[in-house]
């Protein structure tokens, strides 16, 4: 388990690390939780590592009202301390151990593209982006939105010579809740399945918008929009007794089952298809119910 | 009072020097040896049609690549059978170096030698090796078939049969007594591969100075890899010098010997004239040492109204991997452990070991037990179930009473001598565990069940252990064993047991294990063996030491060596303090000098007085100094035993299976030292339930482990082991002076079988296959709402 021999360049300005990438067929190194192993067990044989760690201007989180740019410097404990977005937060807990978090970065997460990641899930849930640079005279930037940023698994829209540079996950909105459910394994491991949930609710506490993201299940994050599916469901706290509660709890049902269809799990050597398939259902009733749960107490703050 | 240690909760000696990074582990030593890497078989079954290694000669610090054409005639010898048995008809085992055919992905085929592990691996992945593929066996029903063969000349790829039977007391056999039983139950049950998975793997470190060799290797037995390093190259044993290092676990897998590399890397050493080491690395640990556990098992019993087993018959088919260097010690155990703590009328055994194109199986952590106790605590739960009793109820009507000690269940134990237990009081412990998990006030309701699991493990295996121990003018105690340590805490419990023995303060002991320049007879560290062994051959050695220490003394203080006491370092005459002198003293005495090179010296040399003119320095029959080496070499095992109880949690939608309670009744005879039986304990109910909820190795169609690395075989974190809570039950063994019984295993040996029984408890069905997880469960709930 030793990598194979490759050239390491360590740039100390993003100006830098773009003339080397549009130079040598490189990969970038930031947290190198996933690069570092596929390279020791010789999967990854990259001729040249770019070393983006001593580029000071990567490790900003900026927040603003409208939402937070996360630095492709910034680590997963970094971004988790800061708190800056209640749904990154929540999906950043989730994320394999404290020592991987120490070290992995946020913006590399969402590179790898690991279909069975959070952070793609979160990303792709909130219509977020990732800038992209690259060096033609100058450094080019561009803004690439999640739905076209995951392009299967294991593979983003990052070229050949880019560097993503920071992600930008917006905020949420009023009266609107998060949840984020998973079954791993053991703690800290990919999820078998997840389902991450934004929910909108208006005054009277119904309803008015629900996305999920799902995780496990599908080549990429699997972006449901099941506002028309939560029809009759609410965030009063729901237990199912009287009319309006079993009409809320056939609501959340509806919207799993909504979810449930526009996965493709496969088998793999830890879960059945079905049970993923089973499993999403599951969660995804259990996050829109939480995330409405939320959302209603937003709404009462 | 500082020296009756013996039973006292000491805290583990070695631990500061462990936990704080001081550790001298394989991999630390040997910081400018060459590295040693290994080309390996990408395929589970195929001829090697060529190899070329020219592409490879270009690469930066390599020194030289191996084929087994290129072993000497000695080196390239297939490896040893080590434990031969009648019954193991169609024993095979695998070359150095790949010869021809490979059986399993990851069998080592080209060895290679570069400055560094770098450059070593550059090279493997430049070698260009041609295979034939030839159709691979992967798994028990394809090897039962025997449609393929994994060995050309193994007919059925059958490496092994054995039938044992034990008729009932009025002569029936089992078949007749199930048939006539009142009740008869017939099922197969189904366990899966694990291994052994130390967080350190292999390893090997070899230095040549053209006389000696010295082989640092990361072994559970030094003194047999120093006899088969010897052996296998022709050195004169005395030139060969071996020592096992601080040991990062080792589980069972450290205890096969010679490995490829505990010859190929000496070989290469001496070969090349410079110091050689080869580390493991994890994905190597994976495909190329050992697994266990995988057996499917049939199940006959018949019994009466009471539950009362009348006849039991299992048929086992044991997967055996690819080779069979450590013989059929598995299954045996398996075959005689089954009886467990209960009295069966009429039992017949039988397995066949198979080849399959897989790793080779050998001892991991219970060798055997778990899969014997899960068919027999399957058993009775399964009679409860049918007689609609209490499962607890079922287990006391066949227990062994108390007063039937010693009892012989009339078999052949895995040391070839009778299956006799010693010592244990069954109905006791089932109370204690009962009492403990709070069986009777448990409330039952779907998604929270209740389980209970009993064994019996014949433990502290022969021929023999020994223990050397000296005392220095400077007061100090040296103890040394031959046997190995893998972090079980023999520094703590060797030095308790010389404290006590010789009535030292345990500061002023210290404990060498595994190193064959302090020790050289010895067997090694397995079956629950080393307390019990090298305990009892220490304490041995101490009594002759004290013997004589309380002659000299005597002569001193000219006073009866009856009337002596040692105490906290200080020979006296008991009842008169005053009249005292130090063991470092009596240690000078002991050693008639002729020149003073120190103070203490000066007091043993010619002109000092203190010897009688009319006798000789030494007397006839008399050593030097103050040291005594002594052997315990017991008639038979020691059967230790216990009872394990767990709450299980199921989710009712996502199928999670949550372990709530976990509580244990342990009887090791008398214990040395409680903080490390419970630390032995607790480690070995994590690996079970590894075993039960996480750990399994999946072989695709092709022979592939698909899952050969952490991230994939789900070794549990300490987030998924539940507190485990212990109680003791002390029956000495009569068979030791101790009177102890092994610990290391048990934690391990019924936890598959607890989880199953409670589990059903909280499923309603029934659990017959181990491991489970999520997924599984989820599809058994599917088929048997369908059912319903």
């Amino acid at each position: 388990m030793k990598p194979p021999p490759f050239t390491y360049h360590a740039p100390r300005d993003v100006g830098a690390a773009l003339r080397t990438l549009a130079q040598v067929r490189g990969k970038v190194l930031a947290g190198g939780q996933s690069l570092i192993p596929l390279m020791n067990m010789r999967l990854a044989a990259p001729e040249h590592l770019v070393d983006i760690n001593r580029i000071g201007s990567l490790s900003a989180v900026d927040a603003s009202p409208a939402g937070v740019r996360v630095g492709a410097l910034v680590r997963h404990s970094d971004a988790e301390h800061a708190g800056a977005h209640p749904l990154l937060t929540r999906a950043l807990r989730l994320v394999a151990h404290p020592v991987i978090r120490n070290r992995g970065t946020v913006v590399g997460s969402l590179v790898h593209a690991d279909p069975a990641a959070e952070l793609p899930a979160v990303l792709a849930v909130l219509d977020g982006t990732v800038r992209v640079a690259r060096w033609d005279g100058r450094a080019v930037e561009r803004d690439v939105p999640a739905r076209e940023f995951f392009t299967g698994p294991l593979e983003s829209a990052v070229q050949p010579g880019e560097l993503a540079v920071s992600a930008y996950f917006p905020a949420l909105g009023p009266r609107t809740g998060t949840a984020f459910e998973e079954v791993a394994r053991r703690h800290g491991d990919y999820a078998l399945a997840g389902v991450c949930a934004v929910v909108t609710l208006d005054d009277d506490a119904r309803v008015t918008a629900a996305r999920v993201a799902c995780v496990g299940v599908g080549p990429v994050p699997v972006v449901v929009d099941v506002t028309a599916a939560c029809e009759g469901a609410d965030g009063a706290d729901t237990d199912s007794a009287g009319t309006g509660g079993e009409r809320a709890d056939r609501g959340w049902a509806d919207a799993a089952r909504a979810v449930q269809e526009e996965t493709e799990p496969e088998s793999d050597v830890h879960a059945s298809a079905a049970y993923r398939r089973h499993l999403v259902g599951v969660l995804a009733e259990r996050a829109l119910r939480n995330a409405a749960r939320e959302g209603t107490a937003a709404r009462g703050a | 009072m500082t020296t009756r240690l013996f039973g006292e909760p000491v805290q583990r000696r070695e631990d500061p020097r462990l936990l704080t990074g001081q550790g001298r582990y394989l991999d630390d030593l040997g910081r400018d040896a060459l590295a040693a890497a290994f080309v390996r078989s990408p395929h589970a079954h195929a001829r090697i049609r060529d190899i070329d290694v020219t592409p490879a000669l270009d690469v930066p610090g390599l020194m030289a690549i191996y084929t087994w054409e290129d072993l000497p005639e000695r080196v390239g010898r297939a490896l040893p059978l080590l434990i031969p048995h009648p019954a193991l008809t169609h024993g095979r085992t695998a070359y150095p170096l790949a010869r021809d055919v490979v059986r399993h992905v990851g069998e080592p085929v080209v060895m290679v030698v570069a400055s560094d592990r770098y450059a070593a691996e550059d090279a493997c992945a430049l070698i260009e090796v041609g295979y034939e593929q030839l159709k691979p066996v992967v798994g028990l029903e394809e090897a039962v078939q025997g449609a393929a063969l994994v060995h050309e000349d193994v007919p059925g790829n059958v490496g092994a049969h054995l039938v044992q039977e034990v008729a009932a007391a009025d002569g029936r056999g089992a078949g007749e007594a199930i048939e006539t039983a009142p009740h008869t139950l017939a099922f197969r049950l189904d366990i899966e591969r694990s291994a052994s998975t130390p967080l350190e793997g292999r390893g090997v470190y070899a230095r040549w100075d053209g006389r000696d060799l010295r082989v640092y290797s990361s072994t559970q037995t030094s003194t047999s890899v120093r006899m088969a390093v010897a052996a296998t190259l022709g050195l004169p044993l005395p030139q060969v010098e071996v020592i096992a290092p601080d040991v990062g676990g080792g589980f069972g897998v450290k205890i096969v010997h010679p490995w490829p590399e505990e010859i190929l890397v000496p070989w290469a050493a001496m070969t090349l004239g410079r110091e050689v080491k080869w580390t493991e690395d994890r994905r190597e640990h994976f495909i190329s040492s050992a697994h266990e556990r995988a057996q499917i098992q049939h199940v006959r019993v018949g019994f009466d109204d009471d539950g009362r087993v009348l006849g039991l018959d299992v048929t086992i088919r044991h997967d055996h991997g690819a080779y069979t260097p450590y013989g059929i010690i598995v299954p045996i155990v398996t075959s005689t452990q089954l009886l467990g703590p209960y009295k069966i009328g009429a039992y017949r055994v039988e397995f066949t070991s198979l080849y399959t194109n897989t790793v080779q199986v050998t001892p991991y952590r219970g060798a055997g037990r778990p899969q014997a106790v899960f068919c027999m605590e399957r058993t009775m739960d399964k009679i409860a179930r049918h007689l609609g009793k209490d499962r607890t109820e079922v287990r006391a009507v066949n227990f062994i009473g108390p007063d039937e000690f010693p009892y012989d269940q009339r078999m052949t134990f895995q040391d070839g001598r009778p299956l006799i237990y010693d010592s244990g009081n069954y109905p006791e412990m089932l109370r204690m565990v009962k009492e403990l998990i709070g069986w009777d006030e448990h409330e039952r309701r779907p998604g929270r069940g209740i389980g209970l699991g009993c064994y019996v493990e014949g433990t502290g295996v022969g021929p023999y252990e020994g223990g050397h121990v000296q005392i220095t003018s400077d007061g100090r105690v040296h103890v040394s064993t031959g046997l190995t340590s893998q972090g079980q805490g023999h520094e703590t419990v060797f030095a308790q047991i010389a404290a006590t023995e010789l009535g030292v303060p345990i500061e002023r002991v210290s404990v060498v294990t595994g190193d064959t320049r302090r020790f050289g007879y010895a067997v090694g560290t397995f079956a629950s063996r080393a307390a019990v062994m090298s305990g009892n051959a220490i304490a041995l050695a101490c009594r002759k030491v004290r013997e004589k220490a309380l002659r000299i003394a005597a002569d001193a203080l000219e006073a009866d060596p009856a009337d002596l006491a040692i105490d906290d370092g200080m020979v006296h005459v008991a009842g008169a303090p005053s009249a005292s002198i130090p063991l470092s003293t009596v240690a000078v005495l002991a050693n008639p000098l002729r020149y003073a090179f120190d103070d203490e010296a000066a007091k043993a040399t010619q002109f000092s007085g203190t010897a009688s003119p009319d006798r000789p320095p030494v007397a006839e029959g008399e050593e030097p100094g103050l040291e005594g080496r002594d052997y315990y070499s017991p008639i038979r095992s020691t059967f230790a035993s216990g009872m394990h109880a767990a709450v299980v949690e199921t989710d009712p939608d996502t199928a999670e299976i949550t372990v709530v309670r976990y509580v244990v009744v342990h009887d090791c005879g008398r214990l040395v030292n409680p903080m490390i039986v419970e630390g032995q304990i607790h480690g070995g109910v994590a690996q079970g339930i590894g075993g039960a909820l996480y750990e399994r190795m999946v072989y695709d169609s092709h022979g592939q482990l698909a899952n050969a690395s952490f991230m994939d075989f789900l070794m549990p974190y300490a987030t998924e082991i539940p507190h485990v809570e212990t109680a003791h039950l002390e029956t000495p063994s009569p068979l030791n002076p101790l009177g102890i019984k092994g610990a290391g295993e048990a934690g391990v040996i019924p936890v598959s079988a607890v989880v199953a029984s409670a589990l059903e408890d909280a499923e309603g069905f029934e659990i017959d296959r181990m491991p489970i997880s999520p997924s599984e469960l989820f599809e058994l709930r599917e088929r048997h709402a369908s059912l319903e």
